[in-house]
């Protein structure tokens, strides 16, 4: 990959992208594809990886209580851009984001911000299932803890709330005290989801949660993604297109670092703006 | 050129002999120690019976022979290393795979590796001639002055300060076990994945709440171990403790007397035991020292147990 920092656009154009229409009069993406009332506002965001330019200036408003997918090839930048959220990236030394995430009036790429409890208003399921090495039970009862001071019976209710909630508890109610471990892939998946919002978290991001999942799981998470929308607003970061225009009500394009193109999901499937965004779509490239 | 089926299977069968003959050998060996510690020791096992594990008298001309003291000093150093080893190397893992910047990791893991690699011996020396005459000039007075006032506790740490003692043998072991069990630690917490850490960082845990709820859980069969085997380490070890502890067959209760341990009892004793039941006592406290590795291990063993029922049922 190319390791320059500045003027990305020029980057591209040197690199023979020039033709895709990165130029021009329309350069700034539609960042705001509706008037819902906002959650989340990206502003240039840059993202870098050591030297390596890994987001360029985004901008996104994302919808309260609604899902947003992300779509685009690999490595355009979609888990990274996710991963600014919630600034779990800071765990890694070398990494770091400039411009302003705004989540409820505050920003929180600034340093002063408190990471533990934005990480408790910001949830986060991964790609591969991440059950803890303890009891069901206690794979949810240990984010509560670290926050709320529950009594049992409490705990028990809030532990049940958040199966329910994932749709887990039918299947694993009788094996609470079994190892998080020994669940399938799917209900190990849906435990992640349920761990993540016991501590009810307000915004909740996916990445890509169903890529190690079989088809029935998957279709058991993606309508679990669409009933937790009433409470939380949801960001999946998806390759699979078609689950994108299932589950999501806005949706981002992304290619090689950039935001191309955001807007309501209906508009992003049936009438893209941008070309890139048809040909990613129809499959001709990604 | 094609194999035979023939040629294939008769590989196999010696490959399967040859491998399985390496793992009797292991336990021909320690059936052999055994019974070579339990024949060396029968006269005085015979003489004394349980009264040789009960007795703290050792009195080579009245030829009366009692381990209690060399027993006491080895549990009681070994309990002062890993008190000291295990927190600190358990800080250096910690620190080296979720704190340190990078340019500091390779600096300290090499710290480490030569720290192991220097022979007991040595580590005796710097005891004896550095570390016992500062520790006597320098703390143990302090240590007397005040934690040897207090109820209870007051007792282990009064008496002159020699240098050369219980607590400083202690102290150097456990000096001596960190770099084992803090290059153990790190390389059992690089293990664990890192998806894994990110997703507890990921519902705010803290990085100690990280470290004791993940990374211990996941790595615990590795930690007991590693703890044990620096325990092993610290109960047998010879040379650095025998400078250092002062070689007294006298039971104290203050750490900063001189007292005894068992293989420190055989390094200095063995080539000056004259009789059968000198000798004959000597071997008997080998086998007092290997029942008690036993012991360790076995615990050991039963304390895993005991976590693996207590995170949850595995079907």
């Amino acid at each position: 990959m190319d390791k320059k920092k500045s003027k990305p656009r020029q980057n591209l154009i040197d690199r023979g992208f020039a033709s895709m229409q990165y130029g021009g009069g329309s350069a700034q993406p539609l960042s705001r594809p509706s008037s819902l009332p906002l959650k989340m506002q990206v502003k240039d965001l840059d993202f870098y990886y050591g030297k390596f330019h890994a987001l360029q200036s985004i901008n996104m408003d994302i919808p309260e209580k609604r899902v947003t997918a992300i779509i685009g090839p690999s490595g355009c930048g979609k888990s990274t851009l996710i991963r600014c959220f919630n600034r779990i990236y800071e765990l890694y030394p070398k990494q770091h984001a400039t411009g302003e995430i705004i989540l409820d009036g505050r920003n929180i790429l600034d340093p002063k911000e408190d990471l533990n409890l934005l990480r408790a208003q910001v949830g986060m399921v991964f790609q591969k299932p991440t059950p803890f090495p303890m009891s069901v039970y206690e794979n949810i009862a240990f984010g509560v803890r670290l926050y709320e001071n529950l009594s049992k019976q409490e705990m028990d209710e809030r532990v049940e709330w958040a199966l329910k909630k994932s749709a887990l508890w039918n299947e694993v109610k009788d094996k609470l005290k079994q190892i998080g471990t020994a669940l399938s892939g799917g209900q190990q998946q849906r435990l992640c989801i349920a761990r993540a919002i016991a501590v009810k978290p307000e915004v909740v991001l996916l990445d890509e949660p169903c890529s190690a999942l079989d088809p029935i799981s998957t279709a058991t998470v993606e309508e679990l993604v669409d009933e937790l929308t009433e409470d939380y607003t949801i960001i999946i970061v998806t390759h699979n297109m078609q689950q994108a225009a299932r589950v999501s009500d806005f949706t981002a394009f992304m290619y090689l670092g950039k935001l191309i193109e955001f807007d309501s999901t209906e508009k992003m499937f049936t009438n893209p703006v941008r070309k890139e965004t048809e040909d990613y779509i129809t499959g001709r490239f990604g | 050129m094609v194999r035979s089926g023939t040629r294939g299977r008769i590989l196999d069968v010696v490959f399967a002999s040859a491998t399985k003959a390496s793992a009797i050998f292991v336990l021909l060996i320690i059936v052999a120690i055994m019974l070579s510690l339990l024949i060396g020791a029968w006269p005085a096992l015979k003489r004394f019976g349980f009264y040789f594990v009960i007795s703290k008298e050792w009195n080579p001309v009245t030829e009366h022979f009692g381990a209690l003291v060399a027993i006491y000093g080895t549990i009681v150093t070994s309990i002062i290393a890993m008190l000291i080893g295990v927190p600190v190397s358990f800080g250096i893992a910690v620190f080296i795979t979720e704190l340190c910047p990078a340019w500091l990791k390779q600096p300290i893991a090499t710290a480490i590796e030569l720290l192991a690699a220097i022979p007991s011996i040595i580590y005796g020396m710097w005891g004896l001639f550095v570390f016992a005459p500062f520790f006597g000039d320098h703390v143990e007075p302090w240590l007397s002055n005040t934690l040897g006032r207090l109820p209870v506790i007051g007792p282990l740490f009064s008496g002159p300060p020699l240098g050369i003692g219980v607590l400083t043998a202690g102290i150097i072991l456990g000096i001596m076990i960190i770099p084992f069990m803090a290059s153990v630690f790190r390389d059992l917490f690089e293990v664990v994945p890192p998806v894994l850490k990110e997703s507890a960082y990921g519902i705010g845990a803290t990085t100690w709440e990280v470290i004791k709820k993940i990374v211990l859980p996941y790595t615990k069969i590795g930690v007991v171990g590693a703890i044990m085997l620096g325990l092993g380490r610290a109960l047998g070890e010879t040379m650095a403790v025998t400078f250092v502890i002062g070689n007294a067959d006298r039971l104290e209760t203050s750490l900063l007397m001189p007292g005894n341990t068992i293989s420190s009892s055989l390094a200095n004793q063995f080539t000056e035991a004259v009789g059968k039941l000198y000798t004959s006592s000597l071997i008997a406290l080998g086998l007092l020292l290997f029942i008690l590795t036993f012991i360790v291990l076995f615990v050991a063993k039963y304390l895993l147990v005991r976590l693996t029922l207590k995170e949850g049922v595995r079907t």
